[in-house]
């Protein structure tokens, strides 16, 4: 399968080779995204995910498209959790495997800077007496 | 006529619900954009987000897009996914 596409409870770090990994691919280059502790210096306790599945779905599935015809990829990942995750637990995971190195790396910078820029999915962050929806504001 | 909102993040907590029926008179509301003023209006706090965008079935609407009824309409305040 060419695409993985997926919103999950829980990411699995793991099987992001096996799904990548491809007789015509030199190269495979996979971003993580975590939840970091600190947030402008102040103590993050988690950040809470969550998603327009359907939607969210169909436009990361666009973004795979428009990767894979642009960098001519033979394989792409895009994963992202939803629900409540804690400090250095995984929260997304993109990937790409390509003939040579130097395209999956720019597929990769492509996949996860537009799903931040469209993907209907939002982040809470939880502190240890407040929370905030990211960017909701000016 | 009616459609069924879907709210989102921060949407969801300025409206109170994650989903509802919005009933709506022809007269003054036809577009999407008409929708988004009818909302504004309704729930001032969504003014003041930094944007908000609406999906129609699952796809973001550009604001001369005309409403049909029982349309998905989901209220989409800025993504913050990864």
């Amino acid at each position: 399968m060419k695409k993985t596409v997926e919103i999950v409870d829980d990411l699995d770090t793991k099987t992001v080779y096996d799904e990548l990994s491809d007789r015509s691919s030199g190269g495979i280059c996979v971003f993580f995204g975590a939840v970091r502790e600190f947030t402008d210096n102040e103590e993050v306790t988690a950040l809470e995910f969550e998603a327009y599945k359907s939607m969210a779905l169909k436009e990361m599935d666009k973004i795979a498209d428009m990767a894979i015809a642009k960098w001519n990829l033979n394989k792409v990942v895009i994963k992202h959790a939803v629900g409540k995750k804690k400090v250095e637990e995984p929260v997304v995971i993109v990937g790409a495997s390509s003939a040579h190195r130097s395209a999956c790396f720019e597929a990769c910078r492509f996949l996860i800077d537009t799903l931040k820029e469209t993907v209907p999915i939002w982040k809470k962050e939880i502190f240890k007496n407040k929370s905030v929806w990211v960017s909701a504001h000016p | 006529m009616g459609v069924e909102m879907l709210f989102f993040g921060i949407a969801k907590d300025i409206v109170g619900v994650s989903q509802m029926e919005f009933s709506f008179n022809m007269e003054n509301v036809g577009s999407v954009g008409d929708l988004k003023v009818q909302l504004m209006e309704q729930y001032p706090a969504l003014s003041k987000l930094s944007s908000f965008a609406l999906a129609v079935n699952g796809e973001y609407a550009q604001d001369d897009l005309i409403l049909k009824s029982n349309d998905e309409v989901a209220v989409i305040p800025p993504v913050s996914g990864g």
